[in-house]
């Protein structure tokens, strides 16, 4: 089409491209002179009600509390960069750990409403149905109301000893150590790298038999012994810190707060419903004849859907899949709503003391477009390795 | 081989003939089907049975708590005593919504006149009826849907015809919501038309640019930002003197949004449409805009209505994300009616509620969208 609509234009190409010259330039001008009118606007405004432009503000102490944080904050002290940053980390986690849950609970609902079990695949034929057809904000909102309605933590519900849900998130023991905590972490690393690089160079130059045999085993022993072993020479003692109720709130342990579990909830449930259409999407996209030769080869079913099915179908999931990724990171945004500080509400938090709201746009801006950028560029690279490679 | 043709087929999607053609014939009656899609191995009766159970456990709780312990009035008084409902053995409060209902659905639209956004409410739903019917479609729907939205804001304003004049502070709940995501669409719908076909001209490298970089940055960012854009930044812009409702700056936001993903879903319409539609279109002597408007555009227009109808539920949800900029839409509107202490803590009734108006909205449109794309796949 493209070839064809340049040649059609060609006889006349001189008057055609003269008159497309001048609208273009027109635009241009057009398009500088309304800038420069909302610049000036803007400006004028901003001169106005006494407000300064520019991104020194960054630098400046901050006085506001920050209830989730990575990273050590005192308000008062700590710039506003320094809390940006940890806005940012915040809506990293909270992606990930989205990103990771829906993944896995949608691909098995996905793949449960294809079961040949009427029932399995209605019920999840309804839960996507539910799931997907309600606001997601309305579900943050619900599962946070849910949440802060559970029991205070004196009548908290006791999972298993040492594991409380109440009102004020949930309470779980964590391990505490002396020393060396830092060696076992570079130690797990490192066996995370040596794995990584096991795999690729097998891959890479490995023999059929080798390809074929699995590394699962070897892969916990590098992760598990390995730092344990670290723990041990290092002569480091592990002592376990679990929760117990004092006064009116748990002393000891870690929680994770109702804020972010009704974020990480609510998304994950909203997002699953999505990323099990996109499974179930997929695998329907891979030809019937598949499935049938792999029955009379005498593969079970479930061997056929692992061995044949899902990686062909993985082409067709990855790309919808990505901007799902993508939708679930922007969707992390939300966060707001329920008063967990993301870079969103962080910088909306700026926004209302500095007034400085072309800076803080500017910032989310920046921000969710490298991360969109990132997740695509990863995604693309996974895309390539599971294309179908032609001779 | 039963088994088989289930598993490539599943039930949601079962194509019948083949099932048909592979069951054998005396394979029949209740007790074969149960058997074949309830009992057809160990494992699936094991399924069945966990989901059972675990069903009719969910079941019981929700029934009971829904239905058998709810609370569906409480005795009349001009101040709500909930107490009853705070009962050790009470269930749902539904009463919470028996008493509720207006303020959730209508906001604080004068109580005398709520019977404009009642209006306006069958009026958005008789514009959507009115959409299916495809003998309308073309500019006569464009006709109807121009009077009938400047009706629905004639109505809700007031101020003519004798009506009395309602300021937007005071619109709220199902009318704001359906409000935001029609115009929305309806006015995002022209503007994603130019936009797209920028992005895919091919002689004006400058408009191309322009609108990719919209496209590209407005979907590259969340869309509360684009609110907070709107009700923040966009204050700014205006020259002294001039201002803009709070809701009308919500409205452009969404339009804005809205426009850049339409924008790439008609794009996806235009690389569709076979290049020998734009070859015939040319040889018949039609300049750029006749082509588009005649022969381009209805057929692009037409391969990608089943993606712009999952669009429009998207956005319909997305609308309640005005709540956080403080618009009183039905999200809205339930959250601050538990806002006052007596009815605090009934937020699953609320809720619920709402949910299930958002959920006959879209689940109606998401059916008519399937509905929609199976007609399409058998006329081409």
């Amino acid at each position: 089409m493209r070839s064809a609509s340049k040649s059609n234009r060609r006889p006349i190409a001189g008057a055609a491209d003269l008159r497309s010259l001048a609208l273009q330039a027109a635009l241009v001008l057009g398009i500088v002179a309304l800038a420069w009118f909302l610049i000036d606007t803007t400006l004028a405004n901003l001169r106005a009600r006494g407000i300064t432009t520019g991104f020194a503000f960054l630098f400046r102490p901050i006085n506001m509390p920050i209830a989730h944080s990575w990273l050590e904050f005192v308000p008062g002290i700590h710039t506003y960069a320094r809390a940006l940053l940890i806005g940012i980390l915040n809506t990293l986690t909270v992606s990930f750990i989205v990103i990771v849950a829906a993944t896995v609970a949608g691909t098995l609902i996905g793949i449960a409403r294809l079961s040949p079990n009427w029932l399995l695949a209605r019920v999840c034929g309804a839960y996507v149905e539910m799931i997907r057809n309600v606001p997601v904000l309305l579900q943050l909102v619900f599962w946070y109301q849910m949440l802060l309605q559970l029991p205070s933590p004196r009548n908290a519900i006791t999972v298993v000893e040492g594991l409380y849900i109440s009102n004020r998130g949930i309470r779980y023991p964590t391990l505490i150590e002396a020393q060396g905590g830092g060696l076992a972490l570079g130690a797990f690393a490192l066996g995370c790298a040596v794995l990584v690089a096991l795999v690729y160079l097998r891959n890479r130059f490995g023999s059929e038999r080798l390809k074929s045999r699995s590394f699962l085993p070897a892969g916990v022993l590098l992760l598990a012994i390995g730092p344990a072993a670290v723990l041990y020479l290092s002569g480091t003692r592990i002592s376990p810190d679990v929760p117990e109720l004092r006064g009116f709130n748990f002393v000891g342990g870690s929680s994770l707060a109702p804020e972010l579990s009704a974020l990480v909830i609510g998304l994950s449930i909203y997002a699953s419903a999505f990323v099990a259409e996109i499974v179930r999407a997929g695998i329907l996209g891979v030809p019937k004849g598949q499935w049938e030769a792999a029955e009379s080869l005498g593969l079970s079913r479930v061997k056929t859907l692992r061995k044949i099915v899902l990686p062909q179908a993985l082409r067709i999931i990855v790309p919808p899949l990505t901007s799902e990724y993508l939708g679930i990171t922007k969707n992390s945004s939300l966060a707001v709503a329920v008063g967990y500080p993301d870079l969103v509400a962080i910088v909306n938090t700026m926004i209302s003391d500095t007034g400085q709201a072309v800076e803080g746009i500017a910032i989310i801006m920046a921000a969710f477009l490298t991360i969109s950028l990132a997740v695509s560029a990863l995604m693309n690279w996974y895309n390539r390795s599971v294309a179908l490679v032609t001779r | 081989m039963t088994s088989l043709s289930n598993i490539a087929g599943g039930p949601a999607v079962t194509e019948a003939g083949d099932e048909v053609v592979m069951r054998p014939p005396t394979e029949r009656g209740p007790l074969a089907w149960t058997r074949r899609n309830l009992f057809s191995s160990w494992t699936s009766g094991i399924t069945t049975g966990v989901m059972v159970t675990v069903l009719v456990w969910i079941g019981y709780r929700f029934l009971d708590w829904a239905v058998l312990r709810a609370i569906w009035t409480l005795p009349g008084s001009s101040i709500a005593d909930t107490q009853l409902c705070r009962a050790e053995t009470a269930g749902a409060c539904w009463a919470l919504i028996h008493e509720k209902y207006r303020f959730i659905l209508f906001g604080l639209y004068p109580y005398a006149e709520q019977w404009r956004p009642t209006i306006c409410i069958a009026a958005f739903i008789g514009l959507y009826v009115v959409s299916v019917d495809r003998r309308l479609w073309g500019w006569k729907i464009a006709a109807v849907w121009l009077a009938g939205l400047t009706a629905i804001f004639i109505l809700m304003r007031g101020g003519v015809f004798g009506l009395r004049p309602v300021s937007e502070d005071l619109w709220g709940g199902l009318p704001v919501t359906l409000m935001l995501a029609t115009f929305g669409i309806a006015l995002a719908f022209p503007l994603a038309i130019l936009v797209a076909l920028g992005r895919a001209s091919e002689t004006n490298p400058t408009v191309r640019t322009l609108c990719t970089l919209y496209v590209e940055i407005i979907r590259g960012i969340p869309l509360i930002s684009v609110l907070f854009m709107a009700s923040v930044m966009f204050p700014l812009f205006l020259p002294e003197g001039l201002t803009v409702s709070k809701l009308l700056r919500a409205q452009l936001g969404i339009v804005i949004f809205v426009a850049a993903y339409l924008s790439e879903t008609i794009r996806g319409g235009l690389q569709a449409v076979p290049s020998g539609q734009y070859e015939a279109a040319k040889s018949l002597g039609l300049g750029y805009w006749r082509m588009t408007a005649l022969v381009i555009m209805p057929q692009a227009l037409t391969i990608v209505l089943p993606p712009i109808v999952s669009l429009c539920i998207a956005f319909f949800k997305h609308t309640s994300l005005v709540m956080i900029i403080g618009i009183f839409d039905l999200l809205n509107a339930a959250k601050r009616s538990i806002g006052e202490p007596a009815w605090q803590g009934f937020g699953a009734e609320a809720y619920i509620f709402v949910a299930a108006i958002y959920f006959a909205f879209c689940f109606a449109m998401s059916r008519y969208g399937q509905r929609l794309e199976k007609r399409l796949k058998r006329s081409r």
